[in-house]
């Protein structure tokens, strides 16, 4: 497959970036978009330009670090699909592909693609944890835990992290990724201790790293791999009126 | 393959986060979240009075005596509870103050939101949310500039072609038989329609109050309220026009 790729290309936080097209001829239609990526970049070194820089690790969507926005798109069209998971078969031979780095004031753009995502890390400091005394484990069955509410907890703990819903957000909010770790802690008896605290704390810091507000769009949950709903929006939003009403 | 990860640049001096203040309700009031549940709770309130605001209007259908007579209890209401107009008052203010909140946290999250995402993507971004959801902020801003101007027609008696105290219905057709008039009444509801189509889901869902259980509903309530309420208010404009009321 032939396809083109326009790359936002920017040398460093504070030089302007502009988009550079590529042509890729022998892209494989099996290749995720990563090793589309790869193979660019092997080109790039040995032709002697500075190749794109993308941040990646686990490259089987799990660990958050990869995303970008393709063709408009937190991570390209497949829905529920980090770009790492992303093939090259979801595109026609002869596209031509923008590849963009996440657009938020609170993640500004390292270099190229890469973003610094690190606003996210200070919300999970704030409060995305319970308090657990070290030590052996507990008997997990000494707490039990009604199956809807471990279902709840499961599915907001699935997110990784990645940013998308802030990418997408036309307000850069970063509420759905704080919604899932209060839909997540705040929902298991092993969070209740610190249910309101933690919630005060969350919106706090993420209210402090420049994300904007929450109008009820709905793009975040569109573009979240991991398929957190808007309920963990009400959820969050809930939990935030009760311990501002000052319930524990 | 020699790809260099460049260093991470040391972070930009950011300001302290600010301390929580002691005060729980000026905590609320900072937060994104505790703005929005403002605008929630006095959307709310507006929309109750929208309702029997356009109810009451439909007695028009019913001759002058009937509307003038309508209009007349209204400054009337709480008596002898309440002194001489003091219900309208507690009205005026109340309502007053529900403006006033939803529109200056509308402003402050508005520009919140915009400088949170100043650059726009190069490859446009295909909106998957509805034109309801879009336009509240031009809806809002259309819907705060018709409440001057209806006040200005029919409260203050201002811009009022009739004019006269005490003669709503005459002072109603006089309006509405201008038909730029009814246009512009037209143009604001339908902005009301929208806005309330998004805004009453939008304020289950920041109340909390949704559940996915819910949620069909909610949107469903929220289309029911739109059309009831702007086919209510413009019903009577065009009525006019088209000269059974008059
Ligand atoms: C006075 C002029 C008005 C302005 C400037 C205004 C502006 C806004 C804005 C900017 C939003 C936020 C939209 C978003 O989150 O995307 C909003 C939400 C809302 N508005 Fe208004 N609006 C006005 C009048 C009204 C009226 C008359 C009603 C009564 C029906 C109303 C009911 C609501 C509701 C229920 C919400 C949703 C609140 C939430 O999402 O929690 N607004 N308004
Ligand atoms: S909520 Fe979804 S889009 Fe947002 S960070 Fe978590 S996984 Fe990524
Ligand atoms: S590289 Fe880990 S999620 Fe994509």
């Amino acid at each position: 497959m032939k396809l083109t790729l326009r790359i936002w290309r920017q040398a460093s936080p504070d030089e302007p970036g502009r988009m550079v097209a590529y042509e890729v001829p022998d892209a494989n239609p099996d290749m995720s978009f990563l090793e589309l990526l790869d193979v660019l970049n092997e080109r790039l070194t040995l032709e002697g330009d500075d190749p794109v820089s993308f941040d990646h690790d686990c490259r089987e969507g799990i660990c958050g670090a990869c995303g970008v926005v393709i063709n408009g798109q937190a991570h390209g069209p497949r829905e529920r699909t980090t770009t790492c998971q992303l093939h090259i078969r979801e595109f026609n031979d002869g596209d031509v592909i923008d590849v963009e780095p996440w657009r938020s004031v609170a993640f500004g753009v390292i270099k190229d693609l890469m973003v610094d995502r690190s606003g996210l890390d200070r919300i999970i400091q704030a409060g995305g944890y319970i308090s657990a005394p070290t030590g052996s484990a507990p008997e997990a069955h000494s707490t039990p835990v009604p199956k809807p509410i471990a279902d709840t907890a499961f599915d907001n703990a699935t997110c990784i992290g990645c940013g998308a819903c802030v990418a997408a957000c036309p307000n850069g909010s970063s509420m759905l990724f704080t919604s899932a770790k209060v839909a997540h802690l705040n929902s298991l008896p092993q969070g209740a201790p610190e249910r309101a605290e933690r919630v005060l704390n969350l919106v706090e810091a993420m209210d402090a790293e420049g994300f904007g507000g929450c109008t009820n769009t709905g793009e975040c949950t569109v573009a979240c791999p991991k398929g957190i709903p808007m309920d963990s929006i009400a959820t969050l939003n809930r939990e935030y009126l009760r311990a501002s009403l000052g319930r524990k | 393959m020699a790809v260099t990860t460049p260093t991470r640049p040391a972070p930009a001096a950011r300001p302290p986060r600010p301390k929580r203040s002691s005060s729980a309700p000026l905590n609320f009031w900072r937060s994104t979240i505790g703005k929005k549940t403002v605008m929630a709770v006095t959307g709310a309130l507006m929309l109750l009075f929208l309702i029997v605001h356009m109810l009451g209007n439909l007695k028009i259908f019913f001759g002058p005596t009937d509307f003038d007579h309508y209009a007349h209890w209204l400054r009337t209401i709480g008596e002898p509870v309440l002194h001489g107009a003091w219900f309208l008052w507690i009205m005026r203010v109340g309502l007053g103050l529900a403006v006033i909140l939803h529109v200056v946290s509308a402003y402050q999250l508005s520009r919140r939101d915009l400088k949170a995402r100043p650059t726009k993507y190069v490859h446009h971004q295909r909106a998957r949310a509805s034109y309801a959801t879009h336009i509240m902020r031009y809806g809002g801003i259309t819907l705060a500039l018709f409440i001057v101007y209806h006040l200005l027609d029919f409260t203050t008696l201002t811009l009022n072609r009739h004019g006269v105290e005490g003669a709503a219905y005459d002072n109603v057709v006089s309006s509405f038989s201008v038909w730029w008039v009814t246009v512009i009444y037209i143009v604001a509801m339908l902005s009301l329609g929208l806005h309330i189509q998004h805004g009453f889901w939008s304020a289950a869902q920041t109340l909390g109050v949704n559940r996915p259980s819910r949620d069909r509903a909610l949107k469903a309530t929220a289309t029911t309220l739109a059309v009831l309420l702007t086919a209510g208010f413009i019903v009577v404009p065009v009525a006019v026009l088209a000269g059974l009321v008059d």
